[in-house]
């Protein structure tokens, strides 16, 4: 009997022993699967450069997408506001498929309410829906502010959502001044990085419009991390690195301490980091700064249409992508970067320098959101390695010039590729065909590391399965430490493993490497 | 076991009114017929038989069921894609299930629901992958059909080793008028497979709940007669329904049934194939676990083939024993008599696990929210453990599983139906439990307040659950859960005593 009190197997150790075993492969008589032989010559075939041919001909089916969907990016973006509930007009189920997805990564609460349309709203729109939606909303839980956004239901019946939130101030919902910013955010556009930029958008819009720009801007940035599963970390990071240069800023969506609430007792419900009073007095800052280019394009142009500067960066990691941002906001402020600034960028080159042989000459697959892509390569290519194959479902045409020009400025770069619009079984063919070290992305990686033997290492969202990662910058000096760390910790890992055999490979078990 | 116990029924009419208190009065009124205090059997029905085949009944548990969610509130309940791809359909390993429209119903279902299986993902299996059409705004304006021929096409050329597809349609799909059942007549034919399409959108019924039974009417009216099936049957054939092989549970089932002499012939649908699907008719028994998400391919296999159906509970050992008796009983002295020496052989193990954590469990209190039928069928084996049930909810039970639980909830149990997110937190709050059992967006507000928790949907990344050796690793969960020290550390030192004195100086 495999299980006994003393020692309780769960799943892993308990389907090896005999009896499941046994029993497992009885199993197959009932199954009529393939045979073996099939199954390994068709393994074999998918390494092949003709079955990646096949794949890459593909032109409707979509396997393993590293994307998801507009709403998730504005409940995202919702989470980042001063007790501010997300609602999302439309079915759902997917307000309970993105509040899962979000904890699953964070491992905290994630809020957000649905107006729950059902056939009948399919029919004759969702109206009533938004009407007592949002009143219950307001009434069970409290908050300052209610963000609507649409799921795909909701566009594709063309429900009006301005039109909408104004008959249910009519009707009493919520009282007439009550802050009800919306954005359309349909699933079947773009990607959830799309979904933020129209929810910040629309939450600009809504502070905004009544306002007027003063003749004299403040000497202020706003400035918009962009979707990021390492928000608690980096947006904290870059809160230090603004402090040290005495810098007059407001965040705009700062969710850092809403994924990341302590426990002593109390859930707090609410923990957003923007002020609403903030965002309004955001139309007077002389610039708005994107710290993801592809997650803001549209609220950049509204930004310079309102008469901002704007600036955007692309997640900045590393090196020559913090200099490029700490420079970028001491000319739009007028403040200096100070001297301690200037020491932790000469500590991470320190770093760099110290450990360049273990990463001169990697090879680096790479995959994730548009701006992720572009700062990992970047990186990539400052310790001497070469991002070989770069691949954001989400990015465009438009992100692989981007992406082509970066891999011009190294040698590095020149055997390098970007692959936008590509998936993850894009990916499977070419981890088989050109080989690299490392492959870098998130934990849906995993099956890619089992198929094909590349050593994964996760940094960027979703992270699932393993724990507090998020917690921990990648932005600045110091978040490039821990980027150059983890590669290292990785890089050195397989180098033990790879040598650990006693009386056989040892001899390379170096103590001091 | 621990079965005489009750709750503090007037404090829950209590915590209820409080509650609804903060509804708008409209809304108070639904939701009020959702929430309950269940109520003694025999005082309610004086003098009526408590006692039925399904065992004594200890309360009545009347609330309004599968009805539509109030908007705003945050219901907790899910859509019918993920009733029917989530649920059913997704585990069968070895067909190609299509997301069909917009990316996102996939990719937060992927690899969510830990249907184990044994297979070679991408090659001649497909449950831990995410197969989408990518709806884009032009599929939206002209229609998705063209594009999902050519979807199927793709498959068949880089995966042939499938042996079917499902098309899941999204929300967008039944909106646009699409013709997917004409598209996968087509391609069946063409292709010479199976194409099955399900009509699952997420606006379609109240929650989950439809959507399981679209997936049960779609395998009745596309898998089911449509090739001839070889199989020679055999007197103690099975198919063991809803069983979604979460965590292994399953296998840890298969065995005791094989145990027992019983031919499991079909798994539905965790670690299943399409053939084990197809056969199941020519089966002699059907077992159901999950009564919720398939009782309806049960009554149609009853009504059409003749194969009679029969609910069991695999969770912890008085149900497990029961249950294995039940099944015994049906086939007769051979199985029964199988059945005594698996009883007997698995005791020795079941009491060294009662032992070693009844004392650390006994008295504790735990209140449940899951989805259709481990609310009530987890119940006993909290109790095999001296644990008590202070409430009890689903996210999309029916009256008839309301019903059901009666046979396990004892009276003054609060009962919560669809409950909502400011509803649960209320509740335990008010109840202050020692364990909570529920999904994945409870538990990190749950455990916030400093109240242990269990995922009661996945197993917490555990399991299996079922079976005797479930038994012993949910024991062993439950433990670990509430008996971790981090749930001493959550005060500071120095704020316990008057918070305001060192505040104020």
């Amino acid at each position: 009997m495999p299980q006994s009190a003393e020692k309780i197997l769960d799943h892993a150790p308990l389907f090896r022993e005999p009896e499941y075993k046994e029993m497992l492969a009885n199993k197959k008589m009932f199954e009529c699967g393939a045979s073996s032989g099939e199954v390994d010559d068709m393994v074999e075939y998918t390494k092949t450069k003709e079955y990646q041919d096949k794949n890459f001909a593909r032109e409707a089916l979509v396997v393993n997408p590293a994307k998801a969907c507009q709403p998730l990016g504005a409940v995202f973006a919702a989470n980042g506001f001063e007790k501010t509930m997300s609602f999302v007009h439309g079915s759902q189920g997917c307000v309970a498929y993105y509040r899962s997805h979000l904890s699953r990564h964070f491992k905290e609460p994630c809020s957000a309410v649905s107006s729950s349309m059902t056939e009948d709203a399919a029919v004759f729109g969702g109206l009533n829906n938004m009407i007592d939606g949002l009143a219950n909303t307001y009434s069970l839980y409290q908050p300052s502010m209610i963000t609507v956004s649409t799921t795909c239901m909701a566009e594709v019946i063309g429900d009006d959502l301005h039109g909408f939130i104004e008959n249910a101030k009519t009707k009493g919902s919520v009282p007439a001044d009550f802050d009800v910013p919306f954005a359309h955010t349909p699933a079947f556009v773009g990607s959830h990085v799309d979904g933020y930029d129209n929810a910040i958008k629309g939450i600009l819009e809504h502070f905004w419009k009544p306002l007027t720009r003063a003749d004299v801007p403040a000497n202020s940035v706003n400035i918009i991390p962009g979707f990021d599963g390492y928000c608690v970390g980096n947006n904290r990071e870059l809160k230090r690195i603004l402090g040290m240069m005495g810098v007059s800023y407001t965040l705009i969506s700062d969710a850092s301490d809403q994924f990341d609430t302590p426990s002593d007792g109390d859930y707090r419900m609410y923990s957003g980091g923007t002020k609403l009073e903030d965002v309004k007095a955001g139309l007077n800052a002389k610039a708005t700064i994107s710290l993801q280019h592809w997650n803001t394009r549209k609220t950049l142009d509204y930004c310079a249409e309102k008469g901002q500067e704007t600036a955007s960066f692309n997640y900045p990691m590393g090196v020559r992508a913090t200099d490029a941002l700490l420079m970028k906001i001491s000319e739009i402020t007028g403040k200096s970067i100070p001297e301690e600034l200037r020491m932790e960028r000469g500590r991470l080159v320190d770093a760099m320098a110290d450990s360049q042989a273990y990463l001169h000459g990697k090879k680096y697959a790479i995959y994730g959101d548009p701006d992720f892509v572009y700062a990992m390569a970047k990186f990539i290519l400052e310790t001497g390695g070469e991002p070989i194959h770069c691949l954001a479902t989400n990015g465009s045409k438009d992100w692989a010039e981007d992406m082509a020009k970066l891999f011009a400025t190294s040698p590095f770069g020149k055997d390098c590729k970007a692959y936008p619009g590509k998936d993850l079984w894009h990916m499977r063919s070419l981890l088989f065909t050109e080989k690299v070290d490392l492959l870098i992305g998130n934990s849906y990686g995993k099956y890619l590391e089992r198929d094909t033997k590349t050593p994964l290492l996760r940094m960027t969202f979703p992270v699932f399965d393993r724990h507090h990662h998020h917690r921990f910058p990648l932005w600045g000096y110091q978040g490039g430490l821990r980027v150059l760390t983890a590669l290292l910790d990785k890089f050195f890992d397989l180098y033990d493993d790879d040598t650990n055999v006693a009386a056989e490979t040892d001899y390379s078990f170096d103590l001091t490497r | 076991m621990t079965t005489d116990y009750e709750n503090d029924g007037e404090a829950n009419e209590k915590f209820i009114e409080e509650v609804l208190a903060q509804y708008p009065d409209k809304f108070a009124k639904r939701r009020r017929k959702h929430l309950t205090v269940a109520k003694s059997a025999a005082e309610e029905h004086p003098g009526v038989a408590q006692e039925s085949e399904e065992g004594p009944l200890f309360t009545e548990c009347d609330v309004k069921s599968n009805i539509k969610s109030i908007p705003g509130v945050m219901t907790i309940r899910g859509c019918a894609y993920a009733g029917s791809k989530g649920v059913v359909w997704g585990p069968i390993k070895d067909m190609v299930h299509i997301s069909h429209g917009p990316v996102g119903c996939g990719q937060y279902s992927w690899s969510q629901r830990r249907n184990y299986y044994i297979g070679t993902t991408g090659i001649d299996t497909f449950v831990t992958m995410q197969f989408t059409s990518d709806f884009q705004e032009k599929d939206i304006v002209f229609g998705g059909d063209k594009k999902l021929e050519k979807v199927i096409d793709e498959i068949e050329t880089l995966f042939p080793l499938n042996h079917g597809i499902s098309i899941q349609s999204e929300c967008p799909i039944g909106l646009i008028g699409d013709d997917i059942e004409a598209v996968s007549k087509k391609k069946a034919k063409e292709h010479e497979t199976t194409v099955v399409p399900v009509r699952c959108e997420g606006f379609r019924g109240v929650s989950q709940s439809l959507g399981h039974h679209i997936a049960n009417d779609a395998i009745r009216d596309w898998v089911f007669d449509k090739k001839e099936v070889e199989w020679e049957a055999g007197p103690y054939d099975v198919n063991v329904i809803g069983d979604y092989n979460i965590g292994g549970d399953a296998w840890a089932s298969r065995i005791l049934l094989e145990e027992i002499g019983l031919r499991v012939c079909g798994n539905w649908s965790g670690d299943a194939t399409l053939a084990e699907i197809e056969r199941a008719p020519k089966a002699k028994l059907n077992l159901i676990h999950c009564y919720r998400s398939m009782n309806y391919i049960c009554r149609h296999m009853e009504e059409k083939y003749g194969v009679a159906w029969m609910e069991y509970n695999f969770f912890g050992p008085s149900q497990i024993e029961a249950s294995l008796r039940k099944i015994g009983k049906h086939f007769g002295p051979e199985i029964e008599a199988n059945v005594e020496k698996v009883i007997a052989k698995y005791r020795p193990m079941v009491d060294a696990v009662i032992a070693r954590f009844e004392p650390r469990l006994k008295g504790k209190k735990v209140m449940l929210y899951v989805g259709g039928l481990r609310p009530r069928h987890v119940i006993t084996a909290y109790e095999d453990l001296g644990m008590e049930i202070a409430g009890t909810g689903y996210e999309f039970a029916h009256n008839d599983d309301y019903q059901r639980t009666g046979h396990y909830v004892k009276k003054g149990t609060l009962i919560y139906d669809d409950v909502t997110g400011y509803e649960l937190e209320k509740f335990i709050e008010k109840v202050r439990p020692d364990l909570v059992g529920s999904g994945i967006k409870e538990k990190y507000p749950v455990q916030k307040m400093g109240i242990p928790f269990r995922q009661m949907h996945s197993w917490d990344y555990s399991g299996p659950y079922h079976g005797y050796d479930g038994f012993a690793i949910f024991a062993r969960d439950m433990d670990l859960a509430i008996n971790n020290p981090v749930w001493d550390l959550f005060d500071a030192p120095w704020t316990k005593g008057d918070e305001m004195a060192v505040a104020a100086e």
